[in-house]
């Protein structure tokens, strides 16, 4: 097989190693894999700032990316990085993610606000993130395990009104305190 | 797509094996490289090279050959320069979690050449043949531009290990009033934003321990290389009348007795620590296995994989590499290593390659908790199959950011735990 090709190989060889136009354009894996620099590899991220991506939800991962991207949702690095992404490889790299193993870490935990998030959990959080946080309906991300560091700073946004919430979740958390916030995310960052 | 141009499409792709293989005049004799990786290099590249081809294909077989038994890393250095770590142990990495994890074979020895004709890398512990070889050797001081200059005596700190240390105890000894000198060279060099963010934490550290100090910097560049505007932000926030930013100033000579250096051989500037960073070009070994390109400088690659434009089957990435618009960065040899993983992966088992998609992303600190960041997502153009940024992802922090310094440490985190295991 090799011979009988290799002198239309060899013609078409300078072509085939000048054009990229006979490459494939870039995969979900090429395009992923250079998100684990910030991520970690297979978006199972070991920085305590930075959220794990590996399991999330792909229609979450997609809006939240399209938000990056219209600025409505901001950002420091995502809002530049995601500008170079066409949609489609927006999802394809959603795609990747989601069929990773999802990540959790070894954040400690106040075992007394754990508790207390529990409660607002299933008062608050339940319908929507369901099974502790593990599990997504559509749009709400997976938030079981991530890095406590990196929960605080969502939630402090969600607070602070920096981070836009939705008009269903607006209903459920308006009565919520910065203490319920906090105890939240330590309930969150303690599931495995 | 028709038939036709897919089996066309195939063809090529297989063709392009075929090819190269047939080029190096070499493969069908040399059955001892056969489904072998050869890994020159240990640090942001070579680790990441050798994880991503046994993560996509264990069938080959990867041996990752670095002169040391640890790696430290280059970015986050400065902060220990400027009193943020107590040590370089956060910075530094082993290999034994990575070689069991991915089953690479880690090879401590001195590479003294690579065979392109034979397809064997030689070493100090003895031959490696190979079928892909790929070399990230870093980067290697053009110190001949320098006269007199000696790394003992006045740091460059370029290489983060022994020289970082020497660099800090240096600053601590300097008695309070005293001036530093930092010499840039011209760009291209190792990271770009680098000696800036160094600048400012030396500056960080006279202002807190050495009251009355200077730093005068000495940029053989016409202007501030990377995040200009962020960076003066910050040295007139933090560091007004301690950092004295002086364009356009070559250092070509040194006075290691009078601790003095000279721009363009004329004007002498005294100084009580003295960091040169001296002009660079690609690591040892490319030189060596003749690598590099017309200018003496730097190894020219194939932009979709990485594939030297000397030798078949050897790829060159990180510093050492002419990437185009990517920066020489860590992130950018992290990212590099992998688009070359994978097209070689795909090579090795006759399969089409895939266009190359990579990102660099670098954070400097300007103080003790703020950080700045530059972005960017890069692709190959079309026509001119140069290594492109994309449009609009090409970007720099609005301001100095709290925020972005907590981002930093998250990355030095991900990405040593990343190239690690």
């Amino acid at each position: 097989m090799r011979k009988k090709w290799s002198g239309l190989a060899l013609a078409f060889g300078a072509m085939v190693f000048s054009a990229t136009a006979y490459a494939v354009p870039p995969t979900a894996e090429i395009l992923s894999y250079a998100c684990a620099g910030c991520h970690g590899t297979s978006g199972a991220s070991a920085g305590p700032s930075m959220p794990s991506l590996a399991g999330q939800s792909k229609v979450f991962f997609i809006d939240a990316m399209k938000k990056f991207k219209s600025g409505e949702r901001s950002g420091t690095v995502m809002t530049r990085l995601v500008k170079g992404y066409s949609d489609e490889q927006i999802v394809a790299m959603a795609d990747f993610f989601a069929k990773q193993k999802r990540a959790t870490q070894t954040t400690a935990v106040d075992s007394a606000l754990v508790a207390q998030g529990k409660v607002i959990y299933d008062n608050a959080c339940k319908r929507c993130h369901l099974e502790n946080g593990k599990e997504f309906e559509e749009d709400t991300p997976v938030v079981a395990g991530q890095w406590l560091k990196y929960l605080q700073i969502q939630m402090g946004e969600f607070r602070d009104g920096k981070r836009k919430i939705s008009e269903k979740k607006a209903e459920k958390v308006k009565s919520l305190t910065a203490a319920d916030w906090e105890a939240v995310a330590h309930f969150y960052a303690s599931q495995k | 797509m028709t038939m036709e141009r897919r089996n066309f499409l195939k063809l090529l792709g297989a063709g392009a094996g075929v090819a190269t293989l047939g080029l190096a005049g070499c493969a069908t004799t040399n059955k001892a490289g056969a489904r072998k990786v050869v890994v020159v290099g240990g640090g942001y590249g070579g680790t990441i090279a050798a994880k991503y081809i046994r993560m996509q294909d264990p069938t080959i077989e990867v041996t990752l050959i670095e002169r040391n038994d640890h790696f430290v890393s280059c970015p986050f250095s400065n902060l220990y320069i400027g009193g943020l770590l107590p040590d370089l142990s956060s910075l530094t990495i082993k290999y034994d979690q990575l070689a069991t994890n991915h089953g690479i074979k880690v090879v401590q020895a001195e590479v003294t050449g690579i065979d392109a004709k034979a397809h064997v890398v030689k070493t100090s512990a003895g031959d490696f043949p190979y079928e892909k070889c790929v070399v990230s050797p870093g980067i290697e001081f053009r110190t001949n531009e320098i006269k007199g200059y000696d790394p003992e005596i006045m740091p460059h700190a370029w290489k983060a290990g022994p020289q970082t240390v020497l660099l800090r105890k240096q600053l601590e000894a300097m008695k309070p009033g005293g001036t530093v000198i930092l010499s840039i060279p011209l760009a291209p060099f190792r990271c770009p934003p680098g000696p800036y963010e160094r600048t400012s934490m030396i500056a960080m550290y006279l202002k807190e321990h050495k009251p009355g100090s200077k730093i005068i910097v000495l940029d053989a560049n016409p202007d501030i290389v990377s995040k200009k505007g962020l960076f003066l932000k910050g040295w007139e926030k933090h560091y007004k009348g301690i950092i004295d930013y002086r364009p356009a100033k070559k250092v070509t000579e040194v006075d290691n007795k009078n601790m003095s250096v000279l721009v363009e051989g004329i004007e002498e500037i005294k100084g009580d620590v003295i960091n040169i960073i001296p002009p660079q070009k690609a690591g040892h070994i490319a030189h060596v296995a003749g690598l590099v390109g017309d200018d003496g400088k730097w190894c020219p690659v194939r932009s979709f994989d990485f594939e030297s434009r000397k030798y078949p089957d050897i790829h060159v990435i990180g510093d050492s590499s002419i990437a185009g618009a990517m920066p020489k960065s860590g992130y950018s040899a992290n990212s590099e290593a992998k688009v070359c993983a994978t097209n070689l992966v795909a090579m090795m088992n006759g399969r089409k390659m895939t266009e190359m998609s990579a990102i660099n992303t670098c954070y400097s600190y300007l103080s003790a908790k703020e950080a700045v960041s530059v972005t960017g997502v890069y692709r190959v153009n079309a026509s001119s199959q140069a290594i492109e940024a994309v449009p609009g992802s090409v970007g720099v922090s609005a301001d100095l950011s709290e925020t972005e310094a907590m981002y930093a440490e998250s990355w030095i985190r991900n990405i040593l735990v990343e190239m690690s295991s």
